[in-house]
């Protein structure tokens, strides 16, 4: 469904091979042109003829991440009020004209930005442009208080179709607050809480178009079958006359976060069966640690080989799912796993596995071959990530925001090449033996399921 | 940009335009209309070879070399429809079991081959296929693929694996009561085909029938569908056309034919008066809905004029149901509806996640649109919808997975190989009179099945006073529930 919400980090990414061991499958470089207007807007252009459409996408440098105290959930509202209209496009008629030309468009936030994307057919590309440019530069004058209370509406209810509605959808919830200090930009979900969805204002509205949507805070990028001088002037004719706005706030200082002590909650939701969320503090997206946190977390739950998946899940049949994942964004990033028992099986005891796994993998290194596997399968997913122009242009605008430069797929994957078995050893280490935060989820009633500190149920 | 008028053969469909879009360079450009475009791209699908083996298996052959990778999607013929009676999920299992053994190697060995050569392996079933997938870079494409064949035609169906599986299905299926999307999907087959219809049943069977399975329903079930004459092998992607036929005629060469006993299905029960059928999930935040109807068979000579009707109804985002529900409204996230077309009569559905406080207005405004779609539609309405689905084609082909899995209803159904190409001016042919027509044979507001998965304290009074039709009180598999 449309405006969807990313509510944790970018992108899985990918690794490559040992030497002599599989003939890899090179990562191919992803051609562009990289230019600035002069009202600050950046503009990133990649041809790709294979297929007679376009794809669009714009990131505004801005995400939840930015909300005031209070406001939790606004940059993501504030996304869909995008699409409500502008001086120029009626209410609507963003929506009917793009699928009038064979087009689709959606829009997603994170912590970090928020991002709209239009794929049409190559003669559209105008279209998409001067739909853009018309909420980049007139969204206010026709802004009033019925239509962002439609999208408060819709986005109340996203919040129930996607949380609240879902099991172990809450989960979130908790942990980012219980994992991140009060303040921490990323201590609320992208999301945001209803009170705070349903305390937004008009004013907040014209407030944050004013501070965060101008040209000199976002990125265009286009990929796709076009003619580049024709893009070019479109670019300028659409774009070139919107205002440069005022300097950006900065963006809240982070420090890395530590915790003191292990934390233990519990939370009752519609549930038959409990499931324990093991939350580390680690390190930021691209941060040294970052892919062999990544690769570690391939090899824990990534398959049926994987260390935990295959005792749990494979071998002793006490779970019905164990995942990990290193969850990095801009400013902070975290380790997680979570693990679901089979019914009747015993929350204490699973814990204590997923102790001595981590412990072992700590202490020893993994195999070779454990290594070459996720390797292998990082490095083909970054080839999977390429085969359309939409995701191309995707990753040109995030690696720009990201690692500073669009230029950077190649170096992405080599950064997983070099993570050697000491790196995953000693990541284990370093993040996974320190202070965790662990949240159980549990049916109504049944809180005496939930995890505690000796390991054990209460 | 509104198309000025209609014609019947693509190549008119493009406005010619003298002007550019934009004004000269340094001007402002005129905001105030949408610009003015040119004719849209030719849309050349790539072509369709087309190949037998001896043995009987098809080939179709589609080349795409903008990237090192191979698509595979080996399409055969039986699905869930055959499952036997009273053995729902048995081609759900025999599909997930494929990957679970094969010549001589272990399930673990299995994970082990994909996740070290990169490539994603994986079989399933619908109700008229199982389908086993296959996605590599080109350069594991050899290892890869004889790993795919060894799947496909050497599975050992394991009984430790076996057992494992049937466990963790039994857990899905208590997993599945946390999640009204899945018990309103459930209750709503039920209801509308009822327990002697397979698609009265769920694909992955139900906790009776799982517990009942042996290893010997799966192989059986291998050995009755699984047949190279009752199969098309579909290949898309990196590849010389003549070099991977004879690579497939050597993999897949010595597959024995057979055949597979052809089946007819009974007919779906006759539809009732429009019920409500209210499923109590206390405390539910919103209200998942399930409206409709049985629809129509992949066959149908409406094929056309149903995806214009649909998309206009509940099929794209500024469809009636999506732009009254969510945009005009806000009751919901997504409203939307589609025909799911099969070898028979599949349902026909309108579905959304309304929020609990509005179930009342919800149903109201469903039916309101069940009932307007009815009615003549205004052919700006039908002109940017035909617009949408024509011009739209291209996105659709661009990955060699988009092209596989467009492929698997053409060997399924023995569509045309120029199905797709044709596909534009099929869409053009359809008429506001066709449009009516359809609506009002296959959407009936006086016959219409309404499930409700809620907060039933809370939405149950407002739903009397809507007086839509009776209510009947069901459980989460759609049964009557006497007591209430």
């Amino acid at each position: 469904m449309k405006r969807l919400l990313f509510v944790s980090s970018y992108y899985l990414i990918a690794a490559t091979v040992i030497a002599g061991a599989l003939q890899a499958q090179a990562v191919p470089k992803i051609r562009f042109e990289k230019y600035t207007l002069p009202n600050g807007l950046e503009v990133i252009l990649h041809e790709d003829h294979s297929t007679p459409i376009v794809a669009v996408n714009t990131w505004y440098h801005v995400g939840s991440g930015d909300e005031k105290p209070g406001r939790t959930g606004f940059a993501h509202l504030f996304e869909h009020i995008m699409f409500m209209g502008s001086e120029h496009v009626p209410v609507g008629a963003f929506d009917k004209q793009l699928e009038a030309a064979g087009g689709n468009n959606n829009g997603s936030t994170t912590e970090d930005r928020t991002e709209y994307h239009e794929l049409v057919p190559s003669n559209a590309l105008a279209l998409a442009l001067w739909l853009d440019s018309d909420r980049m530069g007139f969204l206010l004058p026709t802004m009033d208080l019925p239509k962002v209370d439609l999208q408060r509406d819709v986005v109340k209810n996203e919040r129930r179709e996607r949380v609240d509605n879902v099991p172990y959808g809450r989960s979130d919830d908790v942990i980012l607050a219980a994992l991140y200090p009060k303040g921490h930009p990323y201590s609320w979900p992208v999301i945001g809480s209803m009170a705070d969805l349903s305390a937004a204002s008009l004013d907040d509205v014209r407030n944050f178009f004013r501070t965060y949507y101008a040209p000199n805070n976002a990125t265009l990028a286009i990929a796709g079958d076009f003619d580049p001088a024709t893009a070019k002037k479109l670019v300028r004719q659409y774009f070139g006359d919107i205002p440069r706005g005022p300097a950006m706030p900065p963006r809240p200082k982070v420090l890395p976060v530590v915790l003191a002590k292990d934390t233990f909650l519990v939370m009752e939701d519609h549930v038959q069966l409990p499931r324990t969320f093991y939350n580390w503090p680690t390190v930021k997206l691209f941060a040294s640690d970052d892919a062999a946190l990544d690769v570690l977390a391939a090899v824990l739950t990534s398959g049926k080989n994987s260390r935990l998946y295959k005792r749990l899940v494979y071998d002793m049949q006490v779970a019905q799912n164990v995942r990990a994942s290193q969850q990095s964004s801009k400013l902070a990033g975290y380790f997680q796993i979570d693990v679901t028992p089979k019914p009747g099986q015993s929350l204490p005891a699973i814990d204590k596995i997923i102790h001595a796994e981590l412990t072992r993998v700590m202490n020893e290194p993994v195999t070779a071959r454990e290594l070459a596997r996720v390797q292998n399968s990082f490095r083909a997913s970054f080839l999977n990530r390429m085969t359309s122009v939409e995701n191309k242009a995707d990753i040109l605008n995030s690696y720009n925001y990201l690692a500073g430069t669009p230029d950077y797929v190649q170096q992405d994957a080599a950064r997983y090449d070099r993570v050697t078995r000491a790196d995953i050893q000693r990541v284990a280490r370093t993040y996974l033996a320190k202070p965790k935060v662990v949240l159980t989820v549990v049916p109504e009633g049944k809180r005496e399921l939930m995890l505690t500190a000796n390991g054990g149920a209460q | 940009m509104m198309p000025r008028n209609i014609s019947t053969a693509f190549a008119l469909l493009a406005i010619v335009v003298a002007q550019s879009a934009v004004t000269a360079q340094g001007t402002p450009v005129d905001r105030s209309h949408a610009p003015v475009l040119g004719p849209p791209p030719k849309i050349s699908l790539p072509p369709i070879i087309t190949r037998e083996l001896p043995n009987g298996l098809k080939l179709m052959i589609v080349e795409q070399h903008e990237l090192p990778l191979v698509d595979f999607a080996l399409v055969v013929g039986s699905g869930g429809t055959v499952d036997p009676a009273g053995k729902a999920g048995v081609a759900n299992l025999t599909a997930a079991m494929l990957t679970e053994g094969a010549a001589g190697r272990s399930s673990l060995e299995i994970a082990d081959q994909v996740a070290y050569l990169g490539i994603g392996l994986g079989a399933n079933s619908s109700w008229d296929a199982s389908t086993i997938t296959l996605h590599t870079p080109k350069s594991q494409l050899d290892s890869a693929l004889a790993l795919f064949a060894d799947v496909a035609l050497r599975p050992s169906f394991p009984t430790t694996d076996f057992e494992r599986i049937r466990k963790t299905r039994l857990t899905d299926l208590i997993q599945a009561k946390d999640r009204p999307t899945t018990i309103a999907a459930q209750a709503y087959a039920a209801i509308l085909y009822g327990s002697s219809h397979p698609y009265g049943h769920t694909l992955t069977g139900n906790e009776a029938s799982i517990k009942s399975l042996a290893i010997d329903d799966l192989t059986n079930f291998y050995k009755t569908h699984f047949f190279p004459n009752n199969s098309t092998l579909i290949i898309v992607g990196d590849v010389n056309p003549a070099a991977i036929e004879q690579k497939t005629a050597r993999l897949f060469g010595s597959w024995q034919r057979g055949t597979a006993p052809s089946y007819e299905l009974e007919d779906a029960p006759k539809a009732g008066t429009t019920t409500v059928y209210l499923i109590d999930k206390p405390g539910a935040a919103q209200s998942s809905f399930r409206i409709g109807n049985i629809g129509v068979p992949r066959s149908t000579p409406d094929y056309f004029a149903l995806n214009v009707m649909n998309t206009i109804l509940g099929g794209s985002f500024t469809s009636r149901l999506n732009q009254n529900l969510r945009e005009t409204h806000g009751y919901t996230y997504g409203a939307r509806s589609s025909f799911d077309m099969r070898r028979a009569a599949g349902p026909f559905t309108a579905s959304a996640e309304i929020v609990a406080a509005k179930t009342d207005s919800g149903l109201v405004e469903f039916l309101k649109e069940l009932n307007a779609i009815r009615d003549t539609v205004p052919v700006t309405e039908l002109l940017k919808t035909k617009r949408y689905l024509q011009l739209g084609q291209p996105a659709e082909f661009e990955t060699t997975q988009q092209i596989a899995r467009a492929l698997v209803p053409v060997a399924l159904y023995n569509l045309p190989l120029d199905y797709y190409n044709n596909y534009v001016q099929n869409i053009e042919r359809v008429t506001q009179a066709d449009v009516q027509r359809v609506a009002r044979e296959y959407i009936n507001p006086g016959s219409l099945a309404i499930v409700i998965v809620g907060d039933r304290k809370s939405i149950e009074p407002g739903l009397k006073s809507v007086n839509a039709g009776p209510i009947s009180i069901r459980d989460f598999s759609g049964q009557p529930i006497t007591q209430q």
